[in-house]
């Protein structure tokens, strides 16, 4: 893809602190996103609540930022710095979040500010888990069998045709925090109700357990003229139960033959 | 413990590692392929008839062997050369170890030795001619070395008409999958008849001519086009294979007759330099070839990249494009020519491989437009 010349700066979030659903890697891809635009000749601002990571090193970014990473405090920034465009794919579910309020709220309109990476409508389709799974199947990708619930009774409805164990995910929290697996009624009336509860949007997913399947990753990257690449694949050494964040990961994969694949 | 093994290259390069087949002494054009899966596939395809393969990719061998994987009946490859055989192998398909299947197949096959400085050398100088010699005993630097320079080389070398079957067969098994295996179609799904030249064809290819509802025929490469026509196919498809393409001169006279008389022709590797020879191009020797699954292939048309596998030590040379022959594809590696289509006749090829195996399928939509001229010459 040509260069974007119509683009002069460009605001980056930063992930915050590191934790489980964000890890380190934001930290690597968001300093090699300063490096990159920065010798592209892009002028980088840069907002991180986390000040011990090496992207918010004086030098990075032309103006850094230790603050809260809110949509409130980034609409001060932006208001201060007016950036040409917003790049919320380097700093993980916070800046994706932040990116949708400030969409929400109507900032990036205002000050006329221009979100790349990933449009709204492909971050909506990412988060929600809804849209996700309707995405998914629409381009011959099976999903766990799962329903959307938003309240108890449908909850128990979805669950009593998927069985035991069951997956309770809600909407739009960190990493998927709240959510659990239930091995009985008693577990799963205990995880909906705190699922509903922490979800923003109160909502969860009921979804069949795929606990014990072998988990693999793959890394693509596809540009707006529809080039993909898919960068590599990464196994999973514990099966599918076990946190990727408790566990070892390898790249590439090991154990699949080029058919599997 | 493992016996030694030794590697020598024309320049007078030796690498001494350890045996991972049988016993013995195999000589042929070292490449190198830095595909990081399907090296059951990679070995089992015939264009790696008379060549010695390097795998960049460093640990080989770690999802064993299977009876589904192959390309073709057995080891084609003259020679493996890898970096490191893992002590397990495992995968719920895996049937043998990789060292059990090399020695079941009779190949010389060479581990633990420096495989990026093997490649940089390949890389550098070129292709070179190389010998394995493996086992106890016998291993002679000098006489490797000799086996090694006295190998001819590939240019000039027709080895389509070697490696192709004898007779014509039928084929009717559809690609593999993960639930099923390979898939069986119902003879009344499979409609058009395609004749598939068979110059060291890949399984998948006929595979995925299968899947998209076509009965396959696959000829001796030296078959007539009289011969082939008189089969009453609806298309004709050139596959891959091994060597130079230029002294294949009873294919290149068949394909000519056969693209004259309109029918929708398809040519994948070798089939695409012979229907580039056909048409009036010609073709040049590379310096050490595509040998790989992730090299960027442009669409001329639509500009789109796509991530291809490839394996061919020839080229098509563009500057020698007749008027009716426009090119389709170029690798961005290189910049080389990767694709051509008649303007003239519904006839089509491309340098890579578009049924992948091993590699990415971005190109498999290939496969369609050559139904799409099925449908369309016989609508």
């Amino acid at each position: 893809m040509p260069k974007r010349t119509d683009i002069k700066s460009v605001m980056i979030i930063g992930a915050g602190p590191i934790i489980i659903g964000q890890a380190c890697e934001f930290e690597y891809s968001g300093a090699q996103a300063c490096k990159a635009l920065k010798e592209e000749g892009y002028r980088i601002i840069l907002v991180n609540s986390n000040p011990a990571t090496i992207m918010t090193d004086p030098g990075m970014a032309d103006a850094t930022y230790i603050e809260p990473i809110t949509w409130q405090t980034l609409e001060r920034i932006i208001e201060r710095e007016r950036p040409d465009a917003l790049l919320p794919t380097m700093g993980g579910q916070t800046a994706l979040n932040t990116a949708l309020d400030l969409a929400r709220e109507g900032v990036l309109e205002k000050y006329k500010v221009e979100l790349i990476g990933a449009s709204r409508e492909a971050i909506d389709k990412a988060e929600d888990r809804e849209l996700f799974r309707r995405a998914m199947r629409s381009i011959g990708l099976d999903v766990p069998r799962s329903a959307v619930a938003h309240s108890m009774e449908e909850a128990v409805q979805v669950q009593a045709q998927i069985g035991f164990p069951t997956v309770i995910r809600p909407s739009f929290t960190m990493g998927g925090s709240g959510g659990g697996i239930a091995y009985n009624k008693e577990e799963f009336a205990e995880i909906v109700e705190r699922g509903l509860d922490l979800s923003p949007t109160s909502e969860v997913l009921v979804e069949e357990c795929l606990s014990g399947w072998k988990e693999f990753e793959m890394e693509v990257v596809r540009d707006r003229k529809d080039n993909c690449i898919i960068v590599c694949s990464i196994e999973n050494f514990d099966p599918m139960g076990v946190h990727t964040g408790d566990s070892i990961t390898v790249a590439p994969a090991q154990t699949l033959t080029d058919k599997e694949y | 413990m493992r016996k030694p093994a030794l590697l020598a290259l024309e320049d007078g390069s030796v690498f001494w590692g350890e045996s991972i087949g049988v016993d013995g002494q195999t000589v042929g054009e070292v490449v190198f392929n830095t595909a990081m899966t399907g090296y059951q596939e990679i070995l089992t395809d015939p264009s790696y008839t008379k060549q010695i393969v390097t795998l960049t990719y460093p640990h080989i061998g770690n999802t064993g062997t299977n009876d589904e994987d192959e390309e073709s009946l057995g080891v084609q490859a003259a020679g493996l050369v890898i970096r490191d055989l893992p002590l397990l192998a495992y995968n719920w398909r895996k049937q043998k170890n990789l060292d059990q299947y090399l020695r079941d197949n009779k190949t010389v096959a060479i581990a633990n030795i420096d495989t990026r400085r093997l490649t940089r050398i390949l890389r550098d100088k070129g292709s070179q001619n190389g010998c394995i010699m493996a086992g106890d005993g016998s291993i002679d630097e000098r006489r490797a070395l000799d086996a090694a320079r006295s190998f001819p080389g590939l240019k000039g070398m027709d080895l389509a008409k070697v490696v192709s079957v004898t007779k014509n067969y039928e084929w009717t098994e559809g690609s593999w999958d993960l639930e099923t295996g390979h898939k069986k179609p119902a003879a009344d799904d499979l409609r058009y008849h395609v004749v598939a030249f068979d110059y060291g064809v890949k399984r998948n290819i006929l595979r995925m001519l299968v899947d998209r509802g076509c009965r396959v025929t696959v000829v001796p490469a030296q078959t007539s086009a009289r011969d082939a026509l008189a089969l009453k196919p609806h298309g004709v498809f050139l596959s891959n294979g091994p060597g130079d393409p230029e002294p294949c001169s009873y294919a290149i006279n068949a394909i000519r007759d056969i693209v004259d008389t309109g029918t929708p022709v398809f040519g994948i590797c070798l089939g695409y330099q012979l229907l580039s020879l056909a048409s009036g191009a010609k073709t040049i020797k590379m310096k050490f070839g595509h040998h790989g699954a992730n090299h960027p292939v442009q669409d001329l048309v639509t500009k789109r990249v796509m991530i291809t596998s490839q394996n061919h030590g020839f080229a098509v040379d563009e500057a020698t494009l007749p008027k009716n022959l426009i090119a389709t594809h170029r690798s961005l590696f290189d910049g080389s020519l990767q694709g051509v289509r008649r303007l003239d006749q519904p006839a089509f090829s491309f340098q890579g491989h578009p049924e992948a195996s091993p590699g990415p399928h971005d190109i498999g939509s290939l496969f369609d437009c050559f139904l799409k001229e099925i449908k369309n010459h016989h609508a």
